[in-house]
């Protein structure tokens, strides 16, 4: 009885004190990402007034019929689904093969991560202003390419190759911080798979394709799968290569800036809300989608 | 012959690595050298990454002249100090709970977490912004601090960091009569050190670099943190890169210095989570 009476005093002493270190989290995370999702749902079935008291007005699918006819979402689809489908796979391979290669017993590789992370530490505005005069017509890139006869490109001002411009920054800005899991990844890799292997007599190729790899598998499905939750979310470069506008000509608009431009410049928050929604379920149908993928793929 | 062939192995590994460690830091130097050189002399075009009449002209005109930009500075190093200290507290608070106090609700809670992790951010921006505007927190610090004072990644690092650590420790401290907040404070964030250090890296580097809730929250020049500040300079002196360039470097530098002090424990802080490392 006695027993009892102290072992409650500590399993309600044991809850209070996990509460009282779970508050912040449960307020933060309650206030800013759980009441946000709910009124994503909610408010794209809305039209939402903005301008001076905010009110909302129940509009049931119309935001959503509206999209069909709506030619720039579109262009900022296409433009994304364009973009995801050129920067992820290159930045995994090539985050892939930086993290081999660091990863063999060559001297000074703590030298070369520390180096290859810079460009992952610096900000989307600081670096997409230093690619911008990169990309200038008498810039550093054109001079570089001309220096070797090769074409130059007005990037900033053709439409067929703003957008690869800010593929060629992001994929080199993003891949070194894939690398450094990749890494972590492969330091796991117990070395008494590649003895063994050794002494069954395996090429280092056979070693890479049926040990390396396999092993890699998890973490290239979360390298894959930020990648993809990541360029998706394109936004910061395209705002500031086109000053907010996605152009030249549509060129580099993206879902999240063509749904600021509606919530911000047309302040249409109900449809920008019902292109966020539909943008949130694009994101996850990819990512299911790649997961089965991965899924029959070990099934083999 | 194999001793042969795997030297120069080595050497085009070497090469690799040297080629692309140039293309890092090509763009930095151009900027960097860009930012030490007179206008004339950008204008003029060329690819010579050493200035050819060494300037501090860049510098002194963004912080004497341009009398936004040393606010600029101020509010991001308000903000992103504040974020992360917040964060390192409550993230390992939280985790702390969630790793080694046993009550009801915490797998519900470790669950929620875990959902709340993979919400790509841009999703709750609009919602954000309207409640943010409902607490009449648009241009002001707490309008971008409140929504970020913590981070459910960092609360299943903290997590995973906890159910590894020795829980002797605990009991020793639980028999000298410290109750869970002492023990917390006391005996096991001293310890945390690795994995806070990691935490400070990335929170300090997102919340210093953070473009696109700063840009909703914030529209008095005023209150624009360096991202913002170096875009709305973009828009003013457009063909000005020498200042652009410089106010560029000011900018790179604090998360720079961070990472620079931090790293060990950076890479620590990406492999803690099993293996060697």
């Amino acid at each position: 009885m006695l027993n009892k009476t102290i072992w409650n005093k500590q399993s309600t002493r044991e809850t209070v004190s996990g509460y009282l270190f779970m508050t912040p989290a449960i307020v933060v995370l309650g206030i800013f990402l759980i009441v946000p999702v709910i009124f994503t749902i909610v408010l794209a079935f809305y039209r939402v007034q903005l301008l001076g008291e905010v009110s909302f007005q129940f509009a049931g699918f119309k935001n959503f019929v509206r999209m069909r006819s709506d030619e720039r979402v579109w262009i900022a689809l296409k433009n994304t689904a364009e973009y995801v489908a050129i920067v992820v796979p290159i930045q995994t391979i090539l985050a892939l093969g930086l993290a081999l290669i660091l990863n063999t017993n060559i001297k000074g590789k703590s030298w070369f991560r520390v180096a290859f992370f810079l460009p992952t530490v610096t900000s989307s505005a600081v670096l997409t202003l230093i690619f911008m005069w990169i990309y200038n017509t008498n810039g550093l890139l054109n001079s570089f390419l001309g220096f070797f006869g090769l074409p130059t490109y007005n990037w900033l001002g053709d439409p067929d190759v703003a957008l690869k411009g800010i593929m060629l920054m992001n994929i080199w800005a993003t891949a070194p911080l894939f690398m450094v899991i990749y890494l972590a990844a492969l330091q796991d890799i117990p070395e008494s798979l590649y003895e063994a292997a050794s002494i069954d007599g395996a090429a280092p190729w056979e070693k890479f394709w049926c040990i390396t790899l396999p092993f890699l598998k998890p973490v290239t499905f979360f390298v894959i799968v930020m990648g993809i939750i990541g360029t998706f979310q394109l936004f910061d470069q395209s705002y500031i290569f086109s000053s907010g506008s996605g152009g030249p000509n549509n060129a580099t608009l993206t879902i999240v800036l063509l749904i600021y431009q509606y919530a911000f410049k047309n302040l249409d928050m109900g449809y920008a809300l019902a292109l966020t929604l539909m943008l949130a379920l694009v994101i996850m149908t990819v990512t299911l989608i790649q997961r089965s993928l991965f899924k029959e793929e070990s099934l083999d | 012959m194999i001793a042969k062939s795997a030297r120069s192995w080595i050497w085009l590994l070497y090469a690799a690595l040297a080629v692309y460690a140039f293309i890092t830091f090509i763009p930095f130097t151009w900027a960097l050298s860009a930012s030490f050189k007179s206008l004339p002399e950008i204008s003029a075009g060329g690819a010579d990454f050493i200035p050819k009449a060494f300037t501090l002209e860049n510098y002194k005109t963004i912080f004497l002249q341009e009398p936004l930009f040393g606010r600029w500075l101020a509010n991001s190093v308000m903000v992103a100090v504040t974020v992360t200290l917040f964060n390192l507290l409550f993230n390992s608070m939280a985790g702390y709970a969630l790793a080694r106090i046993k009550f009801p609700g915490n797998r519900l809670l470790f669950v929620l977490v875990l959902a709340v992790l993979v919400i790509p951010g841009q999703i709750t921006l609009l919602p954000k912004f309207l409640i943010l505007k409902s607490f009449g927190w648009l241009n002001s610090y707490q309008g971008l601090i409140a929504p970020a004072l913590v981070n459910a990644t960092f609360i299943f690092m903290m997590r995973q960091f906890f159910l590894n650590f020795p829980k002797e420790l605990e009991e020793a401290a639980a028999l000298d009569g410290l109750n869970r907040f002492e023990t917390f404070f006391q005996v096991v964030m001293p310890l945390a050190k690795p994995a806070l250090a990691a935490q400070t890296i990335f929170i300090f580097m997102g919340s210093w670099n953070e473009f696109l809730l700063p840009l909703v929250v914030m529209s008095n020049p005023e209150m624009f943190t360096l991202p913002l500040g170096l875009n709305a300079f973009k828009g003013q002196y457009v063909t000005y890169w020498n200042y652009i360039m410089a106010a560029s470097m000011i900018s790179t530098l604090p998360a720079l210095a961070i990472y620079a002090f931090f790293n060990r424990y950076f890479i620590q802080g990406v492999t803690f989570t099993g293996g060697k490392g």
